[in-house]
């Protein structure tokens, strides 16, 4: 992964709109975060291969960015993204990665289920 | 504290890097001691927070990754039975009991292990630790206690030792300190920061990091008293 090329972020976003795709989401602090630090509340989600269509997609701030999908009855959020990549199966693949390298959020869209 | 000669040693733990920094060094020393060591492990740390740093990893390359880091550990510590059992990071504990019960029983069927290693259901902080020792737990305590092999746990929770009292079992493992080394090295999307933060102290001997990889200590799992 490499750091989020805004425009090129975008275009990618734009041209997974209006079909079906898999989307896997997350957020994360890990598993350790409250045994480190008993004060801290420990909270994550994912979603993994959600079928989804959006309308449109933006990707916008001053990094880290926040990507916001469209839905006709709904939203797909993330905030705090840093990092991204198309893989070898042609998948966009968005990450926030904290300054120790440590991903607190994903957002990923594919054409085909992820595994 | 000396090893027993064991038969045959099972060890289970949910995630690729679960057996480096606390078991290695006692997997390897079995191994050393010509027993059979099987390693079980349940998923394949596809969550993990560690991509690399800069990041060599993607979420969805990880698992692939980890793999093949797993393999790595296990030739390094010369374990000759290494079984990934496909399970998902951080879903073990939603599993069906049944299946997961399962898959543990059928090992414990066919190996008879005189010792098996998990982690200590109530002490082991994450959940899929608790979900895995939880589950070797209703397994072994199925079996006769007469022919139950032993259950040495690894407890790291904040209260373990308040609630659980000191580790009964204690092993210093300086002797096959090179192959733990090497196992921890090989998780390198996980250790790769840990590693880099030891700078030299490997080569200049320093103690702090030396009692830390050479102590490793497990708590034997009390079983209910018979009613």
């Amino acid at each position: 992964m490499e750091p989020i090329l805004l425009a090129e972020a975008q275009s990618i976003i734009d041209s997974f709109a209006g079909q079906d795709v898999y989307l896997h989401l997350e957020t994360t602090n890990g598993a350790y975060a409250s045994h480190f630090d008993e004060t801290f509340f420990s909270a994550g989600a994912y979603i993994r291969n959600a079928l989804i269509q959006y309308e449109h997609g933006k990707i916008t701030g001053a990094g880290p960015y926040r990507a916001g999908l469209k839905l006709s009855i709904g939203w797909v959020y993330a905030e705090g993204l840093t990092h991204f990549e198309v893989d070898g199966q042609g998948r966009l693949l968005m990450a926030g990665l904290d300054p120790a390298g440590k991903l607190a959020v994903a957002l990923e869209i594919s054409k085909t289920p992820f595994e | 504290m000396a090893f027993e000669k064991e038969r045959q040693v099972l060890v289970i733990f949910p995630h690729p890097d679960d057996e480096a920094f606390g078991v290695s060094g006692t997997i390897a020393s079995h191994v050393q001691n010509g027993t059979p060591v099987t390693y079980a492990c349940l998923t394949l740390g596809q969550m993990g927070r560690n991509l690399g740093n800069p990041p060599f990893a993607t979420r969805e390359s990880l698992p692939l990754i980890r793999k093949q880091e797993l393999k790595d550990a296990a030739e390094a510590l010369g374990i000759q039975d290494l079984r990934m059992l496909g399970l998902r990071d951080k879903t073990v504990e939603f599993e069906s009991e049944e299946k997961l019960d399962g898959m543990i029983s059928s090992m414990v069927e066919e190996l008879k292990p005189s010792l098996v290693i998990t982690f200590y259901p109530g002490y082991s902080v994450h959940p899929d630790h608790e979900a895995t020792g939880r589950s070797v737990v209703r397994v072994l305590s199925r079996i006769k206690e007469e022919d139950r092999p032993k259950l040495h746990c690894v407890a790291f929770s904040n209260n373990c030792v308040e609630d659980l009292g000191e580790a009964d079992i204690r092993y210093n493992v300086k002797s096959v300190e090179k192959q733990k080394v090497a196992a921890i090295m090989a998780h390198r999307s996980q250790t790769q920061y840990m590693v880099a933060s030891w700078g030299d102290k490997l080569v200049t001997q320093d103690p702090e990091l030396l009692a830390w990889i050479h102590n490793e200590r497990f708590w034997t799992y009390q079983w209910p008293d018979k009613e």
